[in-house]
């Protein structure tokens, strides 16, 4: 095998879910974009946590107690070391890219938007990264403009550029990778064009974990929202990126245990990032899976599981473009292993359950972008997502399902 | 369970060829269905008069079993007495969710093979709950 490419079927060999039958017929799981399935050394060190350390964090003198907090903190630095964080109080931990993106909108924007001010949403974003904005400029009064996609599913450079250059614009929220499309967004050109003109860039880092090898300092970007389960690790946990200076700023998300540094009744002193944004709690277990996911990522390799990716995706689309009547949504230049299409004899969720009988699972439905959906004149779509332990076998599988489909309603 | 018994030929005739596909127009009725999982849609009209529905239509977009669905219902209570039609709505709803007899459902029978699919059951019913919401409170109905 050369170096950098992927042995994919001792890869494979490592994910117990994969090794099972639905329908009568072996597991073809190509719903990798909605959560991947995880390795034996993930589960084996969530496992391990609960039967040999587990205690929480932060607040016990007792051994137990520091060995979780050990783990957990030496979690957060294998995180922050493995996105270029500059330093390790830049890494807050969240239940998921969802959690991060709403506490920015809400402890950023709510503490920095105000009547006048623009937020700009790429249009292919996912309602995480879209609902939380809304929900701020209804407190502060901020405007939320989508920014216009081509019909490549690519970000409309040119209009973001003039439309930053008009003012007013305090952040920019685009996606890293599209969950529907699979396009890959220049986030460091959007960055760029953002910081010229003083906006924030805000990232939905959700897919970009296990598609890209992701630099926060090479993207110069402000936030990053990240999510475990999608990229090998737990559900239930994920991560925000915030530079140093944006966060010291900000005013706790949620309050309670583990956030402060004293409380009377008189006056409540915050802790310091990142602790000011960890109320409660953590889900230390997950962290700790976390970071065995990022070891996954380190020792397999991201860019060969990307390259990897990126040729499976790549034949789907070649072979499903042989069948009349079935239609690829985004032709992005730049794309990640991710496949949505509509055929026009069946409606994608007819797709999916027929997929289904076949042992073939994908997802269908708006993928929490009903506003991309609008742009691209569908209701729905089918999408095939593709993970390092994918194989042409599964790509022929799904080919050869998609073919009973267009059979059966044909 | 297998595909051909769930897609069944007279399901796929009406997902293909809806019948009373289209606006009504006048209708004394209307109620928006939406099954926000798959992004569903139906709209449905119905004209009444003297507690009897005199004619229903429905437009939108859903799939095969959806679709299939709200064009035998909409050929099954033209005609039918209010009454009548919200029984038929029990009925199909309890068919649709209950296991056991359900006695004779005429073709509406061949809809039986969707329960096996729990995750498909929104989609069968999403017609019926929108007739129900036409006739009785006039609004929008969504199946989570
Ligand atoms: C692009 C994108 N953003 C955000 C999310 C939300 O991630 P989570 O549900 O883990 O918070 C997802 C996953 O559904 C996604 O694909």
């Amino acid at each position: 095998m050369e170096p950098g490419t992927l042995d994919v079927s001792s890869t494979r060999a490592e994910f117990p879910a994969l090794h099972q039958s639905v329908s009568g017929v072996p597991l073809t799981y190509l719903d990798n974009a909605a959560t991947t399935q995880k390795p034996q050394s993930v589960i084996d060190s969530v496992d391990e946590f609960y039967e040999q350390d587990n205690a929480n964090v932060h607040r016990g003198v007792h051994q137990l107690s520091q060995r979780a907090t050990k783990a957990y903190e030496d979690a957060r630095a294998a995180l922050a070391n493995w996105i270029g964080a500059a330093s390790d109080a830049e890494v807050v931990f969240t239940k998921g890219c969802t959690e991060g993106l709403n506490l920015v909108a809400a402890s950023w924007g709510g503490s920095n938007l105000q009547g006048n001010d623009t937020v700009l949403v790429s249009t292919m974003e996912h309602h995480s990264n879209i609902v939380p904005w809304q929900m701020t400029a209804e407190r502060t009064g901020a405007k939320v403009e989508p920014i216009p996609i081509t019909d490549a599913v690519e970000l409309d450079l040119e209009w973001l550029a003039a439309r930053l250059a008009k003012g007013g614009v305090k952040a920019v929220a685009v996606k890293s990778v599209c969950n529907v499309s699979g396009t890959v967004n220049p986030i460091k050109e959007v960055a760029r064009l953002a910081h010229e003109h003083g906006a924030l860039i805000v990232v939905d880092a959700a897919q970009g974990l296990a598609h890209q090898k992701v630099s926060v300092q090479d993207w110069d970007a402000d936030f990053v929202a990240f999510t475990a389960h999608k990229a090998y690790g737990p559900m239930g946990i994920g991560a925000l990126y915030g530079r140093k200076a944006l966060l010291e700023n900000m005013p706790p998300y949620q309050t309670g245990g583990g956030m402060v540094r004293g409380v009377t009744f008189e006056k409540t002193n915050f802790a310091e990032p990142p602790e000011r944004f960890e109320a409660g709690t953590p889900n230390v277990a997950g962290a700790i899976g976390f970071a065995t996911a990022i070891d996954f990522l380190e020792r397999v390799g991201v860019e060969a599981m990307a390259r990897h990716e990126n040729c499976l995706a790549k034949l789907a689309e070649e072979r499903l473009s042989e069948i009349p009547g079935l239609k690829i949504h985004g032709k992005a230049k730049h794309k990640a292993g991710i496949v949505s299409f509509t055929m026009t004899e069946a409606h994608p969720h007819d797709v999916g359950t027929v997929l289904d009988q076949y042992g073939v699972a994908v997802r269908t439905g708006h993928h929490c972008c009903m506003p991309l959906m609008a742009r691209l004149g569908v209701p729905a779509t089918t999408r095939a997502s593709f993970a390092c332990y994918n194989n042409t076998t599964d790509v022929e599988n799904l080919f050869n399902a998609v073919i009973k489909v267009k059979e059966l309603f044909g | 369970m297998s595909l051909q018994d769930l897609y069944q030929e007279i399901i796929l005739d009406h997902g293909k060829s809806p019948r009373n596909f289209g606006e009504l127009d006048p209708y004394t009725h209307e109620a928006e269905g939406f099954n926000p999982l798959c992004g569903d849609q139906v709209r449905l009209m119905v004209r009444i008069a003297d507690g009897k529905i005199e004619d229903l239509k429905f437009s939108g977009h859903g799939c095969a079993i959806s679709t299939a669905s709200a064009s035998m219902m909409t050929q099954l209570l033209k005609g039918k007495s209010v009454e009548d039609a919200l029984k038929l709505v029990d009925k199909f709803r309890k068919a649709m969710t209950e296991d056991g007899d359900h006695g004779d459902m005429g073709e509406l029978g061949c809809l039986s093979g969707v329960r096996e699919f729990p995750n498909r059951v929104k989609c069968a019913t999403l017609a019926w709950h929108a007739l129900k919401s036409a006739v009785t409170t006039g609004g929008k109905v969504t199946t989570e």
